[in-house]
């Protein structure tokens, strides 16, 4: 069913937090993993069952510090476990549904709920903002009305987001349906039946254009899109990708914050690539230098071939790179390609078995008969 | 180093139970191919991660061959399906990456095709001489 929470004094906040209270407290759910603001005004996702707590959930803030999709792993992955809530953008519930595919997280017991994405910004950026007077939530989720996503004036969103086409939730179990809506009067969210009637809900005719206002957006996003892809396109074929990356600093955080890297140790981090000492002696006898630390290049490649295809275009690798390099993009300008050769989409279906794990007997008949 | 005295150096990664009894079977039939690959034997082509393909390539070798039974004849039942999907991941990643996939081969080469391993091996050392060193090998900062 559709219904629309009512909005007063256009706090749109209280109206979504209501919701959620409502949520424990009809024991839909034992707990709820949500952004929290802390008593410091940082923004956080936490684990919250008390509903009185839910005064303090910020599920609006546009600000994006973690993919919390591995986190739903932790509270899902096995038995015994709680009735969870968990209040996710688009990006987190596709990473979700990639992490279920990898065995990382369980959809058991677990109730996704999707929210519109209207953008977020860095972490830094965000806490420059709010040192700054704040963020102006009217006139930022006023943008939700028309779709028209920009940034506060002198900020700009997080690199993933401005090119993101997919800030809609598609397939969640209840959808907080920000696009097209006029939040300062009311909030549409889409549940099961069942879940309206035991919140006492009742089904109300929804007002607006949720669909056309996110194909603008769609159409307004994959543009940005294509541009950077056809950027950074040129510039893999002129540098090479050991040219895009040639300034990392090898501290692993794209593979740390990717949600979807989720390899207890990775190699990367294992002794596999701790070489002998005369090993880089070698090496650098025969190359004339050798670059420290070694394998550099191997390392983004590598990642690639791991989980690009189940790279849902987050954005969190760029937003936590030190030397500001356009990981993010690399991965999805790739993953398209990649994508397309399997036909396959990350995120789009939990039934949608991972690339690398199935095969047809006759595909690419011809690869290795030459 | 000049044109005439580049010799391509191949790194092959077999699977125990076909290509590399292959290769053995060449050895054992007297069958002459270039000195030109090291190989690495394993148990299955399944188990061939992309990172060991990528290692000797940005490290400067000319070619990495994998080879693998048969589509059908996996001792594991199904690891070269596996592999032949990762292959051609990866040789999509390489050339969106901007190197060069066609240093990279994947060939299924049975116990019982001695012939076919050396000529294989005696095809891709042509193709390699051919397309010249791998930039790679002085290139340090990679």
């Amino acid at each position: 069913m559709k219904t629309l929470i009512p909005v007063e004094n256009e706090n749109t906040l209280a109206a979504i937090q209501g919701f959620l209270k409502q949520l424990l407290e009809n024991d839909v759910v034992d707990a709820l993993l949500v952004p929290m603001r802390t008593p410091h005004g940082a923004v956080t996702p936490a684990l919250v069952s008390d509903p009185e707590m839910l005064d303090a959930a910020d599920p609006l803030a546009p600000v994006m510090g973690v993919n919390a999709a591995p986190l739903v792993g932790r509270v899902s992955i096995r038995e015994p476990r709680d009735r969870i809530g968990v209040v996710l953008r688009s990006c987190e519930l596709r990473a979700l549904v990639e992490l279920v595919k990898l065995q990382q997280a369980s959809l058991e017991d677990l109730v996704t709920i999707g929210i519109d994405c209207l953008g977020t910004y860095d972490v830094s950026v965000y806490t420059a903002m709010r040192n700054d007077g704040g963020v102006d939530m009217a006139a930022y989720l006023a943008t939700a009305r028309d779709g028209d996503l920009t940034a506060e004036e002198g900020f700009a969103l997080r690199d993933g987001c401005q090119m993101c086409e997919k800030p809609q939730v598609e397939d969640a179990d209840v959808t907080v349906e920000l696009f097209g809506a006029d939040l300062s009067s009311g909030v549409p969210i889409s549940l099961p039946d069942e879940m309206g009637e035991t919140l006492g809900l009742s089904a109300a005719e929804v007002e607006g254009s949720r669909s056309q206002v996110i194909e603008n957006v769609v159409v307004a996003r994959t543009e940005i899109r294509d541009e950077r892809f056809a950027e950074i396109r040129e510039r893999l074929a002129e540098e090479g990708v050991e040219g895009v990356f040639a300034s990392c600093v090898r501290c692993h955080n794209c593979m740390t914050v990717c949600p979807i890297c989720y390899c207890k140790t990775c190699l990367f981090k294992s002794q596999v690539f701790d070489h002998e000492p005369m090993q880089y002696a070698n090496w650098a006898r025969r190359k004339g230098a050798y670059r420290m630390p070694a394998d550099t290049t191997l390392f983004h490649l590598t990642r690639l071939n791991h989980m690009v295809l189940s790279c849902v275009g987050c954005g969190m690798c760029t937003s936590d790179c030190p030397a500001d390099l356009p990981v993010g993009v690399v991965f999805r300008a790739i993953g398209q390609e990649t994508d397309e050769v399997f036909d396959y989409e990350p995120g789009r279906d939990v039934e949608e078995p991972l690339p690398l794990i199935t095969f047809e007997e006759d595909e690419w008949m011809d690869v290795g008969e030459e | 180093m000049s044109e005439e005295q580049f010799e391509p150096k191949i790194v092959a990664f077999l699977c125990n139970w076909c290509t590399y009894t292959g290769a053995d079977l060449a050895g054992t039939s007297r069958i002459q191919y270039p000195p030109n690959v090291r190989i690495i034997r394993l148990m299955c082509s399944g188990s061939v991660d992309p990172t060991y393909v990528l290692k000797p390539l940005l490290d400067g070798a000319d070619g990495v061959l994998v080879g693998g039974c048969h589509p059908g004849d996996c001792h594991y039942q199904s690891g070269n399906y596996k592999a032949r999907r990762r292959v051609v991941a990866l040789k999509e990643i390489l050339r969106n990456a901007g190197i060069d996939e066609d240093r990279v081969w994947l060939r299924w080469i049975s116990a019982s095709e001695g012939q076919r391993f050396a000529d294989t091996v005696t095809e891709m050392t042509e193709f390699l001489r051919e397309k010249g060193p791998n930039p790679m090998r002085k290139e340090w900062a990679v």
